[in-house]
């Protein structure tokens, strides 16, 4: 036990009996309705999302060489026909090989570390200009490998959706150029990233793949290329080699392009290309390329240039090309035209529902030789190429309505005026016009546009259902905050799920299938109308009029904040800084707390104190208390307002902000150069988490909460420092520079496993334990020490167990008044002659029992999170802790001023400027700690924390990037009931004057007041989440509704989807962590019930 | 009652002069300065309106009286109550400075233009309160309460000063957006806005007190 708990005062225990006759809480109910409204919502955003999300058909048929490609030509085959021009082809992918990367610049004196590293590329283009060339490489967004895989070999266009199988690879079931090449016999030999071997199972003659999935390994996937690559090619066991390099994505996602690792990979592959160069017979072409390229800080997924432009080099030991000047180049070749080309050149079918175009220069103009089987023109090449794409059109347009009617009419036009031309200048047996060469790249390029546009097809009606079950859901829970009680659930729940049936028996009856989507929106549609609709009801029964006033919210100055935030959503400017609007919209808020106090006339005593105020003129009510309150106050603010700016030095940055640099440190200390930098950032982080252990073990030692021997405490005790140490000494080891300690290397390896996993175990072992025995209450029997004499009503208190002094001075709590009364009514005669013989009791921390449990959970997530995040954003960690303290007392201190000039009244319910300014903090920290709502800037290194080998699964490296994506949401959502709690907290501080303690004026009972109305307590928690989720929930249906409005805005798929994406999984992410939050408390109640009545037989022994 | 309305009338004078004094603020500087925009030169019209409105302020409550009536007539006492008046300007201009950087003004990079956008603020809002209360900080927070007006005066600083601050707040919306417009470079905006709205509440003060004055009840004086 601590030395400062040692408590004086003692008081009898009595009339646990009668906690029976109280009214119970109401748990279960509480739970259900808000699971209830959680629910609803993740089907309006399910709905939604299956509305919007872009879905493109696949067209499962495959191309052969017997094909006749249009029904009315008799010109014999297409495909296959005539000596291919090259019987192999070596591939060479380096993933994410920027055009930078592959430029050269001799003028260039200075190079960056990924500059002027290829000088093959440029040696060989000078040295033999008809035989390569180099192009930029454009790739289509998502920039993500999977999906480039896909787009490079089936040549056509990934969807939006697809970015989600990044882990969860499947094989590709579209026609596409692997499948091709085993079809015409030729044996394809693939070595590197495993992704390939997920995407084509079974399709190749001989497969190496190499683990691909731990981004710090640099040399594993490559090096392993390299001891099979110049065998394989030297022997002659091959026709299409593929080796995919993944080093320089590597090197990139760990330290960025600007690093000297950078350089050293890419000279490594330098090498490789000229020994494969060097390797190659005439027969063979090689490819070059780039998946995708990377940002400045070697990130890829977005569509900005720096992520679509990859580099293409073809080169062949026999000329191809026309010398250079003697034809028009493209600038820029999009990743789909490699697949028409590599088809035709090397004699395979093109893949059926390729849409690219073959790359001219390969190509010659004219077969002039009449040698016997003579190569493709660039003519006919296009016009097989023409009529693959209109065949795969005609096909897609039979069996979807993905493209509009007028756009087909006119590209079928397009096509049948084409043919007609082409067929009247072969019949004159006259070379293809270069304007027919232009038609047909024209019509090829239309076709392409339309089906980039149209592949944006959405679902309007599923769209506007999911919109309507949202805001729906919103009205529920506007409805179960003012309304506070919720009443049975049963009937809309069973309206509801039987609806659901209705329509899915319809469904199937009518169309032979049913769709799920369309059960759950009539069930979540007519649950909340028969809700809603009850509640309206309600308030109107009240009233005779009015009813919908009273059912909607005044609008006030944080109902108005929030208006802006979603406001905010709409505009593509507002949600690229929405970092900044968060923040400002918080530090505006928390600035109108003491503006509009002042304006109440709250913040100063009342001017003259000789008029006395009320009925009672309470010696708490001096000025001077008042006057402390305010600075208390006023000082929060201050924190509030310093915090926010602080937080600002923590935020990245988006493609869209140009001239934006990422913070310091959101980058992983190993990737400082500078070792006295790197210390210092390390002994800051250090001293930070140290910081946030402290303040939180301090804070459970104030409220007494750290005395007894229960499991809980050991884990406050004991867990909390071990797993601050463990994550000190894992951002130590996993800080250090590979070279510096190679003879320790095993043991660092071992430490950067285990020291992670030794943490979460321990912090799964507290929470645990928290859970098992929530209560952190000393129970300190006595013997009586109080004189015989007249019987004192019995007491409680709840100690806080600071110093006896400050513990006289602060808390003699005064319980269960009604309690106590009710006793002595009933037990009056008996009651005085056993006075005696209790012992008396004290217990220490019971004023703080249930937001102990709830704040030592709050802290051991919070370490739990950190230690996802790189090791500078402890920092920002810290500050989050300030930030929710300042807010919390900042409630607490406008709600006990207002208690003490008597305008508030002793309600718990938690208004709802503090909770918009608690749901804006979260966003706030979202950013704070370096996320951002995009792509790219998901912080995958979180996956590999503990797990430096890289995963089997992909469940496990899915939940820790989701856990340490929505960190701030997360800690928000669990520690929103300590908004309740904190102003009865407090009390002990400012001298709360509740009703139920009037002749005691002098006592606190703290969060024991709750237990003394238990229907009240339920109530306002529902309230609270319920106002918690509608404030979230707002945000979800503002940005579903600007994505819905702009889905055909520039910038929908780079700005507002991921944006709702963001919002959406946030919403389900804070709504689950709510849920825990208050189940924390629902287990805490029960717990104190069943201590209570345990304690009720020991005492009346 | 009678009271009341000659004030107004004085009230509504005084405005329409100060109102006049920035519309001037914003043409004079044509003869002085070269190149003479609003937006070009901001920090220009930002200083004259700024010193314009300080002149006209003093002026006009020093004229109309409404001053806190002194007790004591030395010299000292004056001359003291004037060095705690500038004091107190100073320390405003301080204090909108710290306020705009935590709101997200950069700290380092435009200094001057935050700084010079808290002066403006300082003379359409502590100037007034300066002049109308004297160098009083317990009586300018008990003016900005429900009940604390004691005079019209009191009121219609509540007024402009809302208006100031709120055209403030609303002009850092448009910062953010992506229009390319130079109105939209700090401190361009918020400026335009602070002046908007100090001169909305100028238009609405009289006009507000004349509809509500049977409700204004002042209980002082």
């Amino acid at each position: 036990m601590d030395g400062n708990a040692t408590g004086q005062g003692q008081e009898l225990l009595k009339g646990l009996r009668s906690s029976q006759k109280l009214p119970r809480m109401k748990r279960l109910p509480v739970l259900a309705m808000l699971l209830w409204v959680c629910a609803v919502f993740y089907v309006g955003i399910f709905l939604f999302f299956g509305g919007f999300l872009l879905v493109r058909l696949e067209v499962n048929r495959s191309s052969s060489c017997d094909d006749l490609l249009t029904p009315r030509d008799e010109g014999g085959r297409d495909f296959c026909r005539g000596e291919p021009r090259f019987r192999r082809a070596v591939v060479l992918i380096i993933d994410a090989l920027k055009i930078d990367f592959a430029r050269f610049d001799a003028r260039n004196l200075a190079p960056k570390p990924y500059e002027n590293k290829l000088p093959v590329l440029e040696e060989v283009m000078s040295s033999q200009p008809t035989h390569s060339r180099l192009y930029p490489f454009r790739a289509d967004p998502p920039t993500t490998t999977m999906q480039r895989i896909k787009g490079f070999t089936t040549g056509s266009l990934p969807t939006f959706i697809d970015v989600g199988n990044n882990f969860a690879s499947s094989a590709i079931l579209e026609d596409n150029l692997v499948h091709q090449l085993g079809r015409a016999g030729k044996r394809v030999v693939f070595m590197g990233d495993d992704t390939w071997e997920s995407l084509f199972p079974k399709k190749f003659h001989r497969s190496l793949p190499f683990p691909s999935f731990n981004v710090k390994d640099l040399h594993t996937v490559d090096n392993g290329i390299l001891q099979h690559l110049y065998p394989t090619m030297e022997g002659s066991d091959w026709d299409v080699l593929i080796a995919h390099f993944l080093g320089v994505d590597h090197c990139g996602h760990r330290f960025g392009p600007d690093h000297p690792a950078m350089a050293d990979k890419l000279t490594q592959m330098d090498e490789v290309i000229r020994s494969v160069i060097g390797r190659l017979e005439n027969d063979t072409l090689l490819v070059v390329m780039g998946d995708h390229g990377m940002t400045d800080s070697g990130d890829h997924g977005g569509e900005s240039l720096k992520e679509t432009d990859a580099a293409l080099f073809l080169y062949s030991s026999a000329p191809v090309f026309p010398a250079p000047g003697a034809q028009a180049e493209p600038e820029v070749v999009p990743q789909t035209d490699l697949v028409p080309t590599l088809a035709l050149l090397l004699g395979i079918p093109i893949p059926y529902s390729n849409i690219g175009q073959v790359l001219l220069p390969l190509f010659p103009q004219h077969t002039g030789s009449p040698g016997a089987p003579p190569p493709l023109s660039q003519a006919e090449a296009l016009w097989i190429n023409s009529k693959q794409v209109s065949r795969f059109l005609e096909t897609y347009t039979q069996i979807s309505k993905d493209i509009p009617a007028e756009m087909q009419s006119v590209l079928r036009e397009d096509f049948s005026r084409i043919s007609s031309e082409f067929r009247s200048s072969a019949q004159r047996g006259l070379p293809a016009s270069p304007e027919l060469v232009s038609s047909l790249q024209g019509y090829l390029s239309a076709v392409r546009e339309t089906c980039r546009s149209s592949w944006a097809r959405f679902h309007p009606l599923k769209m506007a259902a999911g919109l309507a079950v949202l805001a729906g859901a919103c009205a529920l829970c506007l409805a179960v905050s003012e309304l506070g009680d919720a009443g049975s659930l049963r009937g809309p729940l069973a309206t509801g799920a039987g609806l659901a049936v209705g329509v899915g028996v319809a469904q199937l009856v009518a169309g032979g299938y049913s769709d799920v989507s369309w059960c759950l929106g009539a069930f979540a549609l007519s649950s909340q109308a028969l809700f809603l609709r009850r509640a309206w009801l309600t308030a109107r029964g009240g009233q005779s009029k009015g009813g919908l006033r009273e059912l909607l919210p005044q609008l006030s100055a944080p109902l108005l904040v929030l208006l802006v935030r979603c406001a905010a959503l709409m505009s593509d400017s507002y949600v690229i800084a929405e970092g900044r609007v968060a923040t400002f919209l918080l530090c505006s808020l928390g600035l109108y707390v003491p503006l509009r106090l002042n304006w109440d006339g709250l913040l100063l005593p009342p001017a003259d104190p000789q008029k006395p105020l009320g009925l009672q003129p309470s010696p708490s009510l001096s000025p001077a208390v008042v006057r402390r309150e305010s600075l208390a106050l006023l000082a929060c603010v201050a924190v509030l307002a310093g915090s926010l700016y602080l937080s600002l030095s923590f935020h990245g940055c988006r493609e869209e902000q140009g001239s934006c640099q990422p913070s310091a440190f959101l980058s992983p200390l190993s990737r400082l150069q500078d070792s006295r930098l790197r210390n210092l950032h390390y002994l800051l982080s250090v001293a930070s988490l140290a910081a946030w252990t402290y303040a939180l073990r301090r804070w459970l030692r104030h409220y007494g909460n750290l005395n007894c021997q229960a499991p809980a405490v050991a884990a406050a005790r004991w867990l909390l420092p071990s797993v601050s140490v463990c994550l000190a000494l894992h951002w130590a080891v996993s800080s250090t520079p590979e070279e510096s300690f190679r003879s320790l290397a095993q043991l660092i390896g071992l430490a950067v496993e285990t020291l992670p996993r030794a943490a979460f175990a321990l912090l799964g072992l507290g929470v645990g334990l928290v859970w098992l025995d929530p209560l952190m209450v000393f129970l300190k029997p006595r013997q009586p020490a109080q004189p015989r004499g007249p019987p004192l009503p019995p007491r409680y208190r709840a100690s806080t167990g600071i110093s006896p002094q400050a513990e006289l001075h602060h808390l003699i709590p005064q319980l269960y008044q009604r309690m106590r009364r009710s006793l002595e009514d009933d037990d009056g005669p008996e009651g005085g002659a056993e006075g005696d013989t209790r012992p008396a009791v004290e217990a220490y921390g019971l004023g703080t029992v249930y937001s102990a449990p709830l704040l030592l959970q709050w802290g051991l997530l919070g370490l739990g999170l950190l230690l996802l995040h790189p090791e500078g954003l402890a920092l920002s960690f810290l500050l989050l802790l300030l930030e929710a303290g300042a807010l919390l007392h900042l409630h607490a201190s406008s709600t006990s001023l207002g208690l003490l000039q008597g305008t508030h009244t002793g309600e718990f319910a938690v208004p709802w400027t503090p909770l918009v300014l608690w749901a804006l903090a979260a966003t706030q920290f979202f950013h704070a700690t370096g996320h951002l709502p995009t792509f790219t800037s998901i912080q995958w290194g979180a996956a590999f924390v503990g797990f430096p080998k890289g995963h089997t699964g992909t469940l496990l490296p899915a939940t820790l990037v989701t856990l340490n994506t929505f960190s701030s949401h997360i800690l928000f959502a669990v520690g929103c009931p300590l908004l309740l709690f904190w102003p009865l907290l407090c009390e002990a501080r400012g001298g709360r004057r509740g009703r139920g303690s009037g002749e005691e004026g002098e006592d606190v009972v703290m969060e024991m007041r709750l237990r003394e109305r238990p229907e009240q307590f339920s109530s306002t928690l529902l309230q609270l989440a319920a106002r918690y989720l509608f404030i979230h929930g707002a945000q979800v249906l503002a940005s579903a509704v600007a994505a819905a409005i702009l889905r055909r805005h520039l910038m929908v798929w780079s700005v507002f989807a991921p944006k709702l994406m963001f919002e959406a999984s946030g919403f389900v992410v804070s709504s689950a962590f709510l849920c825990l939050g208050l189940a924390l408390v629902m287990r805490v109640d029960v717990a104190v019930s069943r201590w209570f009545k345990r304690l009720l037989p020991e005492q009346s022994r | 009652m009678r009271d009341v309305e000659i004030n107004i009338k004085g009230m509504v004078s005084a405005h329409t002069i100060i109102a006049f004094s920035i519309f001037i603020a914003t043409l004079m500087p044509h003869f002085f300065v070269e190149n003479y925009s609003v937006y070009g030169t901001h920090l220009a019209w930002l200083y004259s309106v700024s010193g314009s409105v300080a002149v006209v302020n003093i002026t006009i409550f020093w004229l109309l009286g409404i001053s806190p009536p002194t007790k004591k007539h030395t010299l000292s006492y004056k001359v003291s109550r004037l060095v705690k008046s500038c004091l107190h300007f100073v320390a405003s201009c301080l204090f909108f400075h710290l306020v705009l950087v935590l709101y997200g003004a950069t700290l380092l990079e435009a200094p001057l233009e935050t700084f010079s956008l808290a002066v403006l603020l300082s003379c359409f809002t502590t100037l007034r309160c300066l002049c109308a209360l004297g160098p009083n900080v317990q009586a300018w927070i008990r003016v900005f309460s429900r009940d604390g007006a004691m005079s019209i005066w009191d009121t219609c600083l509540q007024i402009t000063t809302a208006g100031t601050l709120i055209g403030t707040w609303l002009g850092a919306f448009p910062i953010p957006l992506d229009w390319d417009r130079p109105w939209q470079a700090w401190p361009i905006s918020c400026s335009l806005g602070a002046t908007f709205g100090f001169l909305m509440g100028l238009l609405v003060a009289p006009g507000w007190i004349y509809w509500h004055r049977k409700q204004l009840t002042y209980k002082c004086k």
